[in-house]
């Protein structure tokens, strides 16, 4: 006899923001009349925080701040016990996304120590001799957008040798001059990074310009915290010995579930960075670093 | 048996012509159409005049009923009716054909006169190939990190069906070294397969995978003179995915009904939408910038889901986006995507066009920088053949642009090109790209900066071979065109190594054959001839130079210009190799066969075309199908019939003469030959009004001595035969009368040749049906025949009824004996006093023997011993149980031929009669229905005046009862 139980919800993106309700179906499907002892469902919000190995033996004294961070739970029994008619069976349901005090609902977020997931899950308990039937369905929170305008604020560069820090043998590096600037560094999650780069000259021919997505994600309390950064993706914006002096847009698009708008709580934060990596041809590796801080709109 | 008396029936064919012939009614033609309803007409015959006809008038009425075609031909036919309905019925249609009728459409939107990207396709393919050994790395999975698993906002579902799929792939990076060109194709090919399949089975992730590796391919340039082909055949791979993805979308929104043509967002409902834009995610997060690129813009027309300015903000940043791309090459190729998808999806957003025409321009320096030149240095190849990779590429950029652009933008183009120090390649592309008309109405400007350009990087006489092209399809000022014409000859004519001379000469000779007259062909020819001659150059460049003759064909129709042209004929001498030569000999016949209208004795197309036929002629051997005997044979037929002298009777006979010598191996054009020449005989016939002269009678002679003489070098008997006898009946209708006879002997003596199977069509088939036709036909022309003064009486017939009996028949034959029974009625027609028909001024046996009872017994003894003959094969036939059928029929028909041509008064002769009447009723296999109409027939005969002896004969003849 096989059954099958799926959670449908009703927007297509998955997509709530705080205050609206969560809607769907229970679907069930079974060729057979089918025997449960009750079907229950659960929405929960969660903050999961980790800390990466390397932190783990100076932080063992923070366990405690590292359990996960409930956001929202609710429960309801969605049928008693009984029996579903073979056939499909479709149980709707609703969930208002309201917190409780003055918790806030994070925006939806994957990340390497910082996870902040909202799901659903749905069982149902049978007899004994059949095994319990249960289904997960991750729905994803957008934050309100934020009241104050933003202002895109332009920001120029100029790389040169002699801009670079953290350079080993300033005398063997080529010349170069590479200028250029980023429309805004505060931006619109659901907006591109825009701006342009122009390679003015270079001695050593261009290999490759990158734009690297970083996150910064920080764990932690008053004792201390654990900051690392990870990439998220990196994009070739400029591939070979481009044109000189020609712009080159800087055109990059937040990935959607692991990018949030910028998170700064008591006990974690995320933030983001994007690198300009300009590679040459002789593997030198140049690094521009610029903090972002995303909003949503 | 042999006692039988043969008495042939006296006729008078006058008075049985009178009675047959039926009254003549009257018809109105001012309503009449056998289309119309049918109407009541009547039909009278004159009592008992034809045979067996019961009712003495016939009549047939009817009030003309609904008639199904009358009915059609008032108010809409069935064919415009559907066409109108035809709109209501394709809004039911499935859904693939909607989406097939779609994309139709589209491409209309651009209008017919774009020359569409797939007519390109094949032109880059065949010319940028290479022999070099290539390369395939493909990455299937292995970099977890870079596959756009990563950045995308994938379900659950999707995700683990991803982890699958890279533990299915697990490192396989699969490279394939050493491919040949061809290799190379095919796997690209099978890729697109894969990529079909793995969309076919769900595998939408794997589909993606193997689009973006493809793309990848495209920033590798190793082997550089493959890359164009290298770009057709992936963007073919990207075409399709662009396809598929759209499609998918498309059918995801049609539930419950299809969405309209012209659907806007709001049509489309959120899942689409959310799949739409998960495409987009997926690839915005592609790792390198040229997969990214090629990817979106694969499904740039996608953007219509999503929002309606979609395409118009992505076409301009993804145009931004290329100048990333270092390598000039690639991304010129990249633009002419760009330009090809953006034609395709939104045609009327023309300033990214420009934009990318004027980045392209931007990076124009770039060629001659470092990097490009050490990348030249390794591969070896030169910078002339590096620069024309570039023309597919910018032809189609420009051409995209050009079209129906305004005159303005085109001369800001041009004044662009030119600010960029007439860079060759640029105005290599431009001549190509815009409107014909438009460089022809510049056409002396271009050739200026044609000049200006400077030599090293791209030939000129590409440059000149473009203009030419241009000029081809649209006429220069009529001021300008002599100069053009100079000025660019002057830089044609230098062209050192001849196949780039000829590439271009062949260009130009269209613009000159359109715009002047043979001198200047004539010059073109003595100088191409002059260029290809040394070292046998001619030998590699035969394409071209056919090309040459057929443009020449195109616009001179007239044949004495032609081959008045001095070196029209040594320029066809430079076809040496044999099967181009007669190619081109043919299209020349076939053009010649085609315009030429009026019958021709010029000398000087007759001489070009007898040498043109005969090399035709000269190339078939024993090695040449059937088939293309034919076709030469049918061109040469046509170019004889073309040859008249007029009046010059004996000129066209030497014509004849000579062809006959020149075309001895084509069995058709010596048929042809002896009918021109008979019907040279028989104009003569008709000049002279019948008498001849002394002069025309010894000139109809010479035409009888050619046929004579020609008949006999045909291999095929029919052929010979039937012209044996018709050459026979020419001859005696122009009173030449040994010749007439020799003729017919000839074909007698030939008739024991005759095989007895022969091939029609491929399949062998028994002769004898075809023999006994021909048999036929001649008895009836002995008819008229005098017999010859040194032979003896019926000296021809005797002679066939000879041959006919020692010819092999086929064994269980009757042929035999038909042919006997038809010899009958030829004597019976012999004995009468006057002749059923006679040939004017000719003599026959009639007049000569003038009823001699000598010459009737004669005849009266053969027809007594052809009926014996005929009475002894029917007793044989009687013999055998197997053939009574046989008997019966041959018995049948023997009475009908005594019936009507026999004397029936005489008792033996109508007791015979019943007798056979009786033998073929014997065995029931004669059809009672003839039997009824003969027997009504004998009676009706009866009724005329002196026949009334048939009353007798049809009392004894009993109708055989049906049981």
């Amino acid at each position: 006899m096989s059954v099958t139980l799926d959670i449908r919800l009703k927007r297509a993106n998955k997509v709530y923001h705080e205050g609206e309700v969560v809607a769907g179906v229970i679907l069930l499907v079974c060729k057979e009349a089918l025997q449960h002892h009750g079907i229950s469902l659960n929405m929960e919000g969660l903050v999961n925080l980790q800390l990466s190995s390397k932190s783990v033996g100076v932080f063992e004294a923070f366990y405690n701040s590292v359990k996960p961070i409930q956001l929202i739970s609710s429960n309801v029994e969605v049928a008693k016990a009984g029996k579903v008619p073979a056939g499909k069976t479709e149980i709707p349901f609703e969930f208002p996304l309201n917190t409780k005090g003055n918790k806030v609902l994070y925006e939806t977020y994957h990340g390497v120590f910082v996870n902040i997931q909202y799901t659903l899950r749905c069982d149902m308990k049978r007899s004994l001799l059949a095994k319990d039937l249960s289904r997960n369905c991750e729905f994803i929170v957008h934050c309100q957008p934020q009241k104050a305008k933003v202002v895109p604020t332009p920001v120029n560069f100029t790389i040169t040798p002699d801009t670079l820090q953290n350079t080993r043998e300033r005398t063997s590096l080529p010349k170069f001059l590479i200028r250029g600037h980023l429309d805004a560094t505060n931006c619109v999650i659901s907006q591109p990074l825009t701006g342009e780069v122009v390679v003015e000259n270079s001695d050593v021919p261009i290999k490759s310009i990158e734009l690297q997505l970083v996150r910064v994600e920080t764990c932690g309390c008053a004792e201390g915290y654990a900051r690392d950064a990870t990439e998220i993706q990196n994009i070739q914006i400029a591939e070979g010995d481009v044109c000189h002096s020609l712009s080159i847009p800087i055109y990059m698009v937040f990935p959607r579930l692991f990018t949030c708008p910028t998170l700064e709580t008591t006990n974690f934060k995320v933030e983001f960075e994007v690198n300009i990596v300009i590679v040459l041809h002789d593997d030198h590796l140049i690094t521009e670093n610029f903090p972002l801080k995303l909003c949503r709109v | 048996m042999a006692a039988v008396q043969w008495r042939s029936r006296g006729r008078n064919y006058d008075t049985e012509l009178q009675r047959c012939r039926p009254e003549a009614a009257p018809v109105e033609f001012g309503d009449y159409h056998p289309l119309k309803p049918i109407m009541v007409t009547d039909t009278k015959t004159r009592r008992g005049a034809r045979k067996g006809s019961t009712s003495s008038s016939s009549s047939s009425s009817s009030s003309a009923p609904a008639d199904p075609l009358s009915s059609m031909l008032d108010g809409t036919d069935p064919l415009s009716m559907f066409a109108s309905e035809a709109p209501t019925i394709s809004h039911s249609a499935s859904t693939g054909d909607l989406g097939r009728k779609r994309r139709e459409k589209e491409e209309e939107a651009v209008g017919q006169d774009f020359e569409p990207w797939s007519s390109k396709r094949g032109e880059i393919l065949a010319r940028f190939t290479t022999t070099e050994k290539l390369s395939i790395n493909l990455f299937m999975g292995s970099d977890k990190g870079k596959a756009p698993s990563p950045g995308s906002a994938v379900s659950e579902k999707v995700r683990t069906r991803l982890e699958e799929l890279d533990d299915l792939e697990e490192g396989s990076q699969r490279e394939l070294l050493n491919l040949s060109q061809q290799d190379y194709a095919n796997r690209i090919e099978e890729l697109n397969q894969s990529l079909k399949e793995a969309w076919a089975s769900d595998q939408k992730v794997k589909a993606l995978k193997i689009v973006i590796q493809c793309s990848k391919l495209l920033s590798d340039t190793s082997v550089i003179q493959f890359y164009p082909s290298k770009f057709v055949l992936i963007t073919d791979i990207l075409d399709t995915f662009g396809r598929l993805v759209y499609d998918r979308i498309w059918t995801m929104c049609s539930d419950p009904r299809p969405l309209p043509e012209s659907f806007t967002v709001d049509d489309v409902n959120d899942t689409a939408k959310e799949t739409c834009l998960n495409w987009f995610f997926k690839i915005a997060s592609i790792r390198e910038l040229l997969p990214r690129l090629y990817v979106e813009a694969a499904i740039l027309k996608c953007n219509r889901f999503l929002n309606k300015s979609g395409i118009q903000e992505t076409l301009p940043r993804l145009t931004a986006m290329i100048r990333g791309i270092g390598d000039p090459l690639v991304a010129a190729y990249t633009r002419a995507y760009l330009c090809r998808v953006g034609m395709e999806v939104a045609p009327q957003l023309k300033d990214s066009l420009n934009r990318n025409f004027f980045d392209l321009l931007g990076t124009f320096r770039q060629i001659s920088g470092e990097s490009v030149q050490n990348q030249l240095v390794q591969q070896r190849v030169e910078v002339p053949e590096y620069l024309t990779l570039y023309s597919p590429a910018i032809n189609w950029i420009l051409q995209c642009i050009a079209y129906r652009a305004p005159e303005p933008l085109l001369t800001e183009m041009m004044e662009r090109c030119k600010k960029l120090g007439n860079n060759a390649l640029l105005l290599n592309s431009v001549m190509r790209a815009f409107r014909p008309e438009f460089v022809a109405a510049r056409a002396t400007d271009f050739i200026g900066m044609i000049k200006d350009c400077d030599e090293a990087g791209f030939p000129k006489h590409l440059l000149f071979g473009s203009l030419g092209r241009s000029l081809a399809c649209a006429d220069p000022p009529e001021s300008e065109r002599l100069t053009i014409l100079n000025e660019a000859w002057k830089v044609v004519t230098k062209v050192r190594s001849p196949q780039d001379y000829i590439n271009c000469a062949e260009i130009w000779m269209e613009f000159t054959c359109r715009h002047f007259t043979k001198r200047e062909v004539n010059t073109i020819l003595a100088d191409i001839i002059k260029h290809m001659t040394p070292d046998r150059a001619f030998e590699d460049a035969y394409p071209q130079l056919q090309s040459v003759i057929r443009k020449i064909l195109t616009y001179l129709h007239d044949f004495s210009v032609l081959f008045a042209m001095e070196r029209f004929l040594p320029f066809l001498d430079m076809f040496q190799k044999d099967s181009v030569r007669v190619e081109v000999c043919r299209s020349i016949m076939e053009v010649f066969i085609k315009h030429q209208v009026e019958h021709t004795r010029d000398p000087v197309i007759l001489n070009a075309m007898l040498h043109i036929c005969k090399t035709m002629h000269d190339s078939v051997n024993a090695l040449t199908l059937e088939d293309e005997k034919r076709s030469l044979a049918l061109l040469i037929i046509g170019f004889i019939r073309m040859v008249s002298f007029g009046r010059d009777f004996e000129q066209q006979l030497s014509f004849c003469v000579e062809a006959r010598a020149t075309f001895c191996n084509l069995e058709p054009v010596l048929v042809q030959l002896i009918h021109t020449v008979n019907q040279l005989a028989m104009e003569t016939s008709r000049v002279m009004r019948g008498s001849h002269s002394r002069k025309t009678a010894a000139f109809v002679r010479a035409c009888a001595a050619y046929s004579f003489i020609t008949i006999p070098s045909l291999s095929s008997i029919f052929s010979r035969l039937s012209l044996y006898l018709l050459s026979g009946q020419v001859a005696l209708a122009n009173q030449c009368l040994s010749q007439a006879d020799a003729f017919l002997k000839a074909a007698v003596s030939i008739l024991p040749e005759v095989p007895r199977s022969i091939s029609v069509e491929g399949k062998l088939r028994s002769s004898e049906s075809f023999l006994l036709d021909f048999i036929n036909n001649f008895l009836a022309t002995l008819l008229v025949v005098p017999d010859h003064p040194e032979h003896g009486v019926l000296y021809l017939v005797r002679g066939l009824l000879n041959m006919v009996q020692d010819y092999t028949w086929e064994d269980n034959s009757d042929a035999k004996v038909r042919v006997y029974v038809s010899a009958l009625p030829l004597l019976a027609a012999m004995s009468q006093e006057t002749y059923l028909y006679s040939i004017p001024k000719v003599d026959s046996n009639e007049t000569l023997y003038g009823g001699d009872p000598k010459f009737l017994s004669e005849i009266n003894k053969l027809s007594e011993t052809l009926i014996g003959q005929i009475l002894d094969h029917l007793k044989t036939l009687g013999r055998d149980e197997q053939s009574t059928r046989r008997q019966g029929a041959l018995a049948f028909s023997l009475f009908g031929v005594l019936l009507a041509h026999g004397d029936l008064r005489n008792n033996k002769l109508s007791q015979l009669a019943i007798n056979l009447w009786n033998l073929s009723h014997k065995h029931g296999y004669c059809e009672t229905r003839v039997s009824v109409r003969t027997l009504e027939y004998i009676k009706h005969q009866a009724l005329q005046p002196d026949m009334s002896h048939l009353t007798d004969t049809v009392q004894r003849l009993a109708l055989q009862s049906r049981t």
